[in-house]
């Protein structure tokens, strides 16, 4: 008898809808458990933060069942990507080779591929070939066919192909400049600068010496048309980027005379076709105060930053506390957390503990997925043509990739 | 180039010739980013040879698929970063032409 009443209360208490919620039950679904990751893992999932000794949580996370027993899913999917993208233009120089922006909304892995592409592989014309028919100046032709080699040409390398071992140099791959300088005896030193190279648009006029001798003397070159014909040349000619750049130096009765054969490459092979003279990124940096600074404290970290990122604030009745004006100027030289910060050196080791506090409490962080983006382009391409260049050949590497694998 | 077994498509190492790091740590993020991989990863095995392998296994999938995917997705995000780039450059040299213009017509305020 008492069994039976046992079994009977043990029905009443465990329902087959109780059975069912307790299969299905999930913890993240209560009302009261915040969706998303709890703040000191989303901070340490956004942030590199940046310590006394050293930077810590500086790899970003990239598996997508990184969080799973917090049930949160980090794959990035396409449609948030897109969504949360941002570039914005920061400023550019005045000649317009110079470009900062800002990419916000990307993992590292992309980016830094983006910067070593635009390093190393989008392609600008270079002198590759020097002919010396006269070189009496004291610097040597190799040397001064290295210095030919680096200087940066004007010329869309777009409308060029490039030059393989067995192809005839012909309007479609090759440059051709010529360089005729002397100092009469008699005169001063002068300087040879890169003004004096001269754009030879119906190719080398240097002829090649053979022992057949034929009625039309044979250059090194064989041009069907005038480059000058090309309707991207029309208007702008040829010519280094820099007028003043210094090739070599001439003294009395010195003379150099060559031309110069510019071909197409990329920065993988030599530096000289590299067509930025740098690109690079930095995390945004942010600096937190975690508490008010006042009074002689706020003077005195305002005074130990020399990036100037802070400023006194004045929150009325005469006090006046540190504000964070600049955070974008920050080196992360964490200067600011020095534990003898604007103060000569603590006597004895663990003397002062009040200074281990404030030092605490101003966080130094990067935002990781924030990239300043600067480029300076040497001046074949302006850098946003350069950087469009740039993502274009990473796609056709991944397309490359699919149609090998298909 | 593929280095796997016949018998189980999940996993396998994929040889890029003429790649390196530029093209496989992108890759290798977009792979980590995907469910259905358990481990993606790359090496170049030396140096002077110009090749990275990527080893990719999967949950069930065939690995050369779940690289396929991987690459396509990177294509697609690469071609939404040139459009907003070129969008945000075009708006940044219209926003400088009108303050050009803004100075030139305060000169000439000033002038008169």
């Amino acid at each position: 008898m008492a069994n039976e009443v046992e079994e009977e209360e043990m029905k009443r208490i465990v329902t087959e809808t109780e059975k069912t919620f307790a299969k299905n039950f999930n913890i993240f679904d209560l009302p009261d458990v915040a969706p998303g990751l709890p703040p000191h893992l989303e901070l340490q999932r956004t942030r590199v933060f940046c310590k006394n000794d050293a930077p810590i949580h500086t790899t970003s996370v990239s598996y997508s069942g990184a969080y799973n027993a917090v049930g949160e899913n980090n794959s990035v999917k396409l449609e948030s990507f897109s969504e949360n993208f941002r570039v914005e233009v920061i400023s550019t120089s005045p000649d317009g080779m110079e470009l900062e922006f800002d990419m916000i909304g990307i993992d590292a892995a992309i980016a830094n591929a983006f910067r070593r592409i635009l390093l190393a592989e989008v392609p600008t014309m270079a002198i590759e070939k020097v002919f010396v028919a006269n070189n009496t100046s004291i610097v040597q032709d190799e040397v001064l066919a290295h210095r030919m080699g680096l200087i940066p040409i004007v010329a869309n390398p777009r409308i060029f192909e490039y030059l393989s071992e067995n192809d005839q140099p012909n309007e479609k791959n090759t440059i051709v400049f010529k360089l005729h300088a002397k100092c009469a005896k008699g005169e001063v030193r002068r300087k040879v600068l890169t003004n004096e190279l001269i754009w030879l648009p119906n190719g080398s006029e240097l002829v090649k010496e053979s022992g057949v001798s034929t009625s039309k003397p044979k250059t090194f070159t064989s041009f069907c048309r005038s480059q000058d014909s090309f309707p991207e040349f029309a208007d702008n000619p040829i010519a280094p980027s820099y007028p003043d750049i210094l090739i070599a130096k001439l003294g009395p009765g010195q003379e150099i005379e060559l031309e110069a054969h510019a071909v197409k490459g990329i920065g993988k092979t030599h530096a000289k076709w590299s067509p930025v003279a740098t690109a690079w990124y930095r995390m945004l940096p942010e600096v937190i105060l975690q508490k008010e600074f006042e009074g002689e404290q706020a003077q005195k970290l305002v005074r130990a930053c020399p990036a100037k990122v802070f400023d006194i604030e004045d929150m009325g009745n005469g006090r006046k506390r540190t504000k964070v004006a600049r955070p974008r100027d920050c080196t992360l030289c964490r200067e600011c957390l020095r534990e003898e910060f604007g103060e000569p050196k603590p006597k004895a080791k663990g003397e002062d503990k009040s200074k281990r506090e404030w030092i605490d409490n101003v966080a130094l962080r990067r935002v990781k997925n924030h990239f300043i983006f600067k480029i300076e382009s040497t001046g074949s391409l302006p850098p946003d043509v350069l950087f469009t260049e740039a993502v274009k050949i990473l796609e056709d590497k991944c397309e490359r990739v699919i149609a090998d694998l298909s | 180039m593929e280095h796997g077994s016949f018998t189980n498509e999940r996993e396998g190492t994929f040889t890029l010739a003429e790649e390196d790091h530029t093209l496989a740590n992108a890759v290798r993020f977009m792979l980590n980013q995907d469910p259905r991989v358990t481990l993606a990863g790359y090496s170049i095995p030396h140096p002077s040879l110009e090749c990275v392998n990527i080893r990719v296994q999967t949950t069930g999938d065939p690995a050369r698929e779940v690289l396929k995917d991987a690459c396509q997705e990177l294509m697609i995000m690469n071609r939404h970063v040139r459009s907003v780039f070129d969008k945000a450059v075009a708006e940044f040299k219209a926003e400088q032409e009108q303050k050009k213009q803004r100075e030139i017509d305060s000169m000439d305020i000033e002038t008169h």
